[in-house]
C-alpha cells in the first residue's frame, strides 16, 4: 500500500507546484491526477500571470487592485501575501525554464490586463498556462526519483482517521480498475473548480468539481460559492475562451449599433475593467436588444485594431481558434462573442497556508477558497493563486509531515465501501436516466437561472431543479461494464461531484440578498456592505443537507469604497 | 459573420475502430450516425454518440479546443486531434462519405480509442533530458535574452504531447527505437534556449545516438500531423545544423557528410546522383574519398536494394553511372543560389511559426528572405527586407480528415 507524508490530488499547476515544493523539504510526495498532468485544465489558461516585476510597479499596488477587483469580499491579508510574493515566485519561474516573451532589450515583457493599473501581466504568447504546465512537468520528470507520479487514477474518496484528520485517499487506477487505499499524513486538494456544472462553459470536460465535493463530503466548509465568474469574451456557439489578452492588447468590444458600450459602465478602464463589469455590461446590451448574431445573442470582439503582426506573434493562439472553431480571421473581422462560465471564486474554505479546518487536508488553487479573488478574480491571478498556494501547501504539509508519524488506520472497510458503490452504479438496471442527460440538464439550468443575473425565483427553481436531478443521479446507469478504462462509470462518480458543488452555489446565491463582485442580483441591486461584507460558509450537516454560516471578511488596508473602472 | 455559421444541422456516420481488452475479442468496427453542424469536431460527434448510443466508447478528451493535447486520434487514416477536425473536412475526406475513426499508430492501444502513450512517447521524451540545465550563476532577476530567442524555442514550447506525429512518424514505424519527431522537437526548445548551459553536451548525445537526430527520413509526415505548427521535423534539421556547422560534431552515423555529399552533389550537377551519395557520404568530396572503408561496407549491405531496383527496371546499369545533370544555364543559377546563401555571414533559419507580417506588402526579388526567420545565436536582428513575412496561419485549414 503506498504511504506518502505528502498525497496531491490534482496535478495541475496547484498540484504539481505543491509536489515540487514539498518534495525540495524532502518528504516523500505522491501526486496522483485523473488525467495525465499535462492535460490539466491550467493548460487552457491563456493571457498570463501578474506579478509586480516592474520597476515602476509595487505589489501594493497589485493587491490594491485585486481587493478591488474582488468587490472588497476578498481576504487582505492572503491577497498582500500572493501579491508580495509573486514576483520571486515568477523569476523562479523564469529560471526553471518557462519562455516567458521578452521586450526589446532582453526583459521580460508585461501586458495590459483588465482590472490593472498597470501593465504587470507576464505572458508566453496566449499559452501561458501551457507554458507553465509543461515546465512544471519537466521539473516532475527530473524529481521522479523523489516524486511519484500517479498518473490516470481517479480519487474515488478522501480517508480520516479516527480524530477526523484526514489520513490518505482512495483511488481507482483508470487504466486496469484496480482500487487501491493510499495512506498520508497529509492530502492537498488540487483538482480544480467545477465549470462542467455550467453548460456552457469554458472549462475542460474533467473540470468536474471533484475535490470540492470530496472535502465538502468529509465535513469541510466551502466557501463564497455564490461567486461564479463569467468570462466577458466566449465564442457564442461553443463557448470556447477567447482570451482577456486579446483586450489586453488593445481589442475593441462593439454592440449591433458600432458602439463601444463600455464606456456606459467603465469610462476610464473601458475594456478592461473588472470581467464581472465587463460580463454585466455585455449581458445588457444583450438583453436589451443591441446584441449581434442572428438571435442578437453575442457581442463583437473587435481585434482588427491591434496591429496585425502583434496580433499574430501574441495572440496567435485565438487566431487559430477563431478560423477553427469560429471560420472567422480575427484579424480581419470582429469575432461574436458573449459572456461564459469560467471560473469558480469559491471552493474549499483554507487560510493561507492551504489549511482547511480539517487536520492533514489541504487545498489550493481553483478548489480552494482562501480567499483571494473574493467576489471576482482578476484576470491573471489565477495562475498566480495556483502557485502561490501550492507552494505554500507543498511547504507546510511537508513541514507538518516531518512532526507527525504516518497515520496507522485500517483502509479495508473503506476500500471495500468504494469499491461497492462503483460495482453498484455498473450494475444499476435502466430504468433512470442517462448520466449524460442529467449532466445537460444540470448545465443549462445553472447556466440559465445561476448566471450574470439572477433574482430569488430564479434560484428558488434553480434549486427544486438540482433537488430532483439529485435523486436522479443516485439511480443513473451506464453502459460500460469493464474495467480497463470504464470512463462512464467515473462520469457517474462526477455527476454526483458536481450536483453538490451546483447545490451548494446555489444555496450561497440565494442567501446573498445584494449585488456584489459576480453576483448580481436583479432584486437586491446594490451593493450592501453594512449585511454583507461577509463570506457565506456552506458545510454539509448530518442529514448531507448544505447549512449556511457567516465568516467575517479580513480588512488589513483597504476600507471598501465604491467601485468605478 | 462567417456563413459557416449558418449551416443546419446535419447526419454524419462515423465508423469507430472498437477494442475492448477485457473481451478476448479482436478489435471491431462500430457505426454511429450523429446529427450535427456541420463546421462541428469530430470530437462533438464522438461525444453525441458516447451520450446518446453507447457510453462505453474510450476516448480521452477533456478541453475541445486543442490545448490539452488528449484527443489525438486518426481520421480517415490521418492523425488528427479530434476536437480540431470540423465534421464537413472529415466526410470530405472519407472515401464513401463515412468518417473512420481509429486510435493513433505506433502506440500500443489500450482500449477504444486510447493508446498507451507511456510506453512510446512519454518514454521518449525522458529520453532527451527534458528540462532545463540552467546557465550558472542564476540571476536575481530574469535571464537577459533575446525576444527572437523566445519567440522561436516558444514553438517547440506550443507542443501539446498529443501524439499525432509519433503516430505518423514512419522512421518510427521501421525503427521504433527511433527517439521520434515530439522528443526531439522538445530537445530542440532545450537546445535553442540561451538559457540552456549543455547546448554542445545535447547535440553530442543526439547526434552519437544511432536512433537520434540523424536517424530522421525527412518524410514530412510529422510537419503535416502536427495540430500546433510546431514542424518537429524542421526543428530536427535545425538540431542537425546547429550539431554539425556550430558545433562540428561529427557523428559514427555519417549524418554530417551525408548531409554535405547531398549539398555538394546538387551543386556540382544541379540533381542527385544516387550512385556517387555512398561514397561522397563516406568519403567526402574526393577522387580517394570513394575507396573509404565504410562505404564499401554500406554498398555491400545495400546490395540486395540495389540489385532489385536493376532488375524491376527502376535504374540501369549506365544511368546510374552517369551523373544526371542539369543545363547549364539552369546549373549556373542554381550555382547561384548558393553563391549568395554561402556569401552570408550569419546563418538563416526558415521557420514557418514566427510571426506574423506587418500590412505593408514585402519587399520583392529577394526569395532567399521570404519567410525567414533570425538563427538563434546570432546576436544581430535580421537585416530589413528579411522581415518574417510567412503567415502559417493563413496556410492553416481545417484538417481534411
Amino acid at each position: 500500500m503506498p504511504a506518502h507524508d505528502v498525497l496531491i490530488i490534482g496535478a495541475g499547476l496547484a498540484g504539481q507546484r505543491a509536489a515540487l515544493a514539498a518534495a525540495q523539504t524532502g518528504a516523500s510526495v505522491g501526486i496522483m491526477s485523473k488525467v495525465h498532468p499535462v492535460r490539466s485544465h491550467s493548460v487552457a489558461a491563456a493571457g498570463g500571470i501578474n506579478a509586480a516585476i516592474s520597476v515602476d510597479d509595487d505589489w501594493h499596488s497589485h493587491a490594491y487592485d485585486t481587493v478591488k477587483g474582488s468587490d472588497f469580499l476578498g481576504d487582505q491579508d492572503a491577497i498582500e501575501i500572493m501579491c508580495s510574493e509573486a514576483p520571486a515566485e515568477v523569476m523562479h519561474l523564469e529560471h526553471i525554464g518557462v519562455t516567458f516573451h521578452r521586450n526589446d532589450k532582453g526583459e521580460m515583457d508585461l501586458r495590459a490586463f483588465g482590472g490593472a493599473s498597470m501593465k504587470r501581466t507576464a505572458y508566453v504568447a496566449d499559452i501561458t498556462g501551457q507554458a507553465l504546465l509543461h515546465v512544471l512537468y519537466e521539473q516532475l520528470m527530473k524529481h521522479h526519483e523523489t516524486v511519484s507520479r500517479y498518473e490516470e487514477w481517479f480519487t474515488t474518496s478522501l480517508l480520516r482517521d479516527e480524530a477526523g484528520n484526514c489520513a490518505g485517499a482512495i483511488a481507482r487506477d483508470v487504466r486496469s480498475g484496480r482500487m487501491e487505499a493510499f495512506t498520508a499524513k497529509n492530502v492537498i486538494l488540487a483538482c480544480g473548480g467545477a465549470g462542467q456544472a455550467y453548460k456552457p462553459t469554458t472549462n475542460g470536460l474533467i473540470v468536474t468539481g471533484d475535490g470540492i465535493a470530496m472535502a465538502y463530503r468529509a465535513g469541510a466548509p466551502l466557501m463564497d460559492m455564490e461567486m461564479v465568474q463569467y468570462h466577458p469574451t466566449c465564442l457564442v456557439e461553443t463557448g470556447i475562451l477567447i482570451t482577456e489578452g486579446a483586450r489586453g492588447e488593445g481589442a475593441h468590444l462593439l454592440n449591433a449599433a458600432g458602439e463601444r458600450f463600455m464606456e456606459k459602465s467603465a469610462p476610464n478602464k473601458m475594456e478592461l475593467a473588472s470581467r464581472d463589469v465587463v460580463s454585466r455590461a455585455e449581458q445588457i446590451e444583450i438583453n436589451e436588444g443591441r446584441g449581434v448574431g442572428p438571435d442578437g445573442a453575442g457581442i463583437f470582439l473587435d481585434v482588427t485594431v491591434v496591429p496585425r503582426k502583434r496580433t499574430l506573434e501574441a495572440l496567435r493562439e485565438i487566431v487559430n481558434l477563431g478560423k477553427d472553431f469560429a471560420g472567422v480571421d480575427i484579424t480581419r473581422e470582429p469575432i461574436m462573442i458573449r459572456p461564459g462560465q469560467h471560473y469558480i471564486m469559491g471552493g474549499v474554505k483554507t487560510d493561507v497556508e492551504g489549511r482547511t479546518p480539517i487536520d492533514g487536508l489541504y487545498a489550493a488553487g481553483e478548489v480552494a477558497c482562501v480567499s483571494v479573488h473574493g467576489g471576482n478574480r482578476l484576470g491573471a491571478n489565477s495562475l498566480l493563486d495556483t502557485l502561490i498556494f501550492g507552494r505554500r501547501s507543498g511547504e507546510h504539509a511537508a513541514a507538518r509531515a516531518a512532526s507527525i508519524p504516518m497515520p496507522d488506520i485500517d483502509t479495508h472497510a473503506q476500500l471495500r465501501e468504494d469499491s461497492t458503490r462503483l460495482e453498484a452504479i455498473i450494475g444499476r438496471s435502466r430504468d433512470g436516466r442517462r448520466v449524460s442527460e442529467i449532466k445537460s440538464e444540470l448545465g443549462e439550468t445553472m447556466n440559465r437561472h445561476v448566471a450574470v443575473f439572477r433574482d430569488e425565483a430564479g434560484l428558488q427553481g434553480a434549486l427544486e431543479t438540482i433537488g430532483r436531478l439529485k435523486e436522479e443521479a443516485e439511480k443513473a446507469w451506464i453502459d460500460d461494464q469493464g474495467t480497463v478504462f470504464n470512463q462512464d462509470v467515473l462520469g457517474a462518480l462526477e455527476l454526483g461531484y458536481m450536483v453538490d458543488c451546483a447545490e451548494a452555489t446555489v444555496v450561497a446565491a440565494l442567501e446573498r440578498k445584494e449585488s456584489r463582485g459576480a453576483q448580481f442580483r436583479t432584486d437586491f441591486p446594490e451593493r450592501n456592505d453594512e449585511e454583507w461584507l461577509k463570506h457565506i460558509d456552506i458545510s454539509l450537516d448530518g442529514e448531507g443537507t448544505p447549512q449556511v454560516t457567516y465568516s467575517p471578511v479580513t480588512i488589513t488596508q483597504w476600507q471598501p469604497e465604491e467601485r468605478k473602472y | 459573420m462567417a456563413e459557416v455559421h449558418d449551416r443546419p444541422p446535419e447526419q454524419f456516420t462515423l465508423k469507430m475502430r472498437r477494442y475492448d481488452p477485457e473481451s478476448g475479442g479482436a478489435p471491431y468496427w462500430d457505426e454511429h450516425t450523429v446529427e450535427l453542424e456541420p463546421h462541428r469536431s469530430v470530437l462533438e460527434a464522438i461525444l453525441q454518440a458516447r451520450d446518446r448510443f453507447d457510453g462505453s466508447i474510450g476516448i480521452r478528451c477533456s478541453c475541445r479546443q486543442a490545448i490539452c493535447g488528449s484527443c489525438g486520434i486518426r481520421v480517415n487514416g490521418e492523425p488528427a486531434l479530434a476536437c480540431h477536425t470540423h465534421l464537413d473536412a472529415a466526410k470530405r475526406g472519407a472515401d464513401d462519405g463515412v468518417i473512420e475513426i481509429e486510435p493513433m499508430g505506433n502506440m500500443p492501444v489500450i482500449k477504444d480509442l486510447i493508446v498507451d502513450m507511456d510506453a512510446v512517447h512519454w518514454k521518449k521524451i525522458q529520453r532527451v533530458t527534458p528540462w532545463l540545465l540552467a546557465k550558472q550563476p542564476v540571476p536575481e532577476r530574469e535571464y537577459i535574452v533575446s525576444k527572437e530567442a523566445m519567440v522561436d524555442v516558444t514553438q517547440t514550447m506550443g507542443c501539446i504531447q498529443c501524439g499525432a506525429c509519433v503516430s505518423d512518424c514512419l522512421a518510427m514505424e521501421v525503427d521504433p527505437g527511433f527517439i521520434g519527431p515530439a522528443a526531439l522537437a522538445k530537445a530542440y526548445r532545450f537546445v535553442g534556449d540561451p538559457r540552456d548551459d549543455q547546448q554542445f553536451e545535447r547535440l553530442n548525445d543526439l547526434a552519437q545516438d544511432p536512433q537520434g537526430i540523424f536517424d530522421c527520413t525527412h518524410c514530412f509526415k510529422c510537419v503535416q500531423a502536427c495540430p500546433k505548427d510546431v514542424n518537429p521535423m524542421g526543428q530536427i534539421m535545425r538540431l542537425r545544423r546547429i550539431a554539425t556547422n556550430d558545433h562540428h560534431i561529427n557523428d559514427p552515423n555519417n549524418g554530417k557528410r551525408h548531409e554535405a555529399a547531398f549539398t555538394t552533389l546538387i551543386h556540382d550537377n544541379g540533381l542527385l546522383w544516387e550512385a556517387e551519395l555512398l561514397p561522397r557520404s563516406y568519403g567526402g568530396n574526393s577522387w580517394f574519398g570513394k575507396f573509404a572503408p565504410p562505404a564499401g561496407k554500406e554498398l555491400l549491405s545495400s546490395l540486395p536494394a540495389i540489385l532489385k531496383a536493376l532488375v524491376r527496371g527502376k535504374v540501369t546499369p549506365m544511368g546510374a553511372l552517369k551523373p544526371h545533370k542539369l543545363p547549364k544555364a539552369d546549373l549556373k543559377s542554381v550555382q547561384a543560389i548558393y553563391d549568395k546563401i554561402e556569401s552570408r555571414d550569419e546563418r538563416y533559419e526558415l521557420n514557418l511559426y514566427i510571426t506574423g507580417e506587418d500590412e505593408k506588402a514585402t519587399p520583392p526579388g529577394d526569395p532567399v528572405a521570404v519567410g525567414v526567420t533570425h538563427e538563434i545565436g546570432g546576436s544581430e536582428p535580421p537585416p530589413v527586407g528579411a522581415e518574417p513575412t510567412d503567415t502559417p496561419t493563413e496556410t492553416r485549414e481545417p484538417r481534411e480528415g
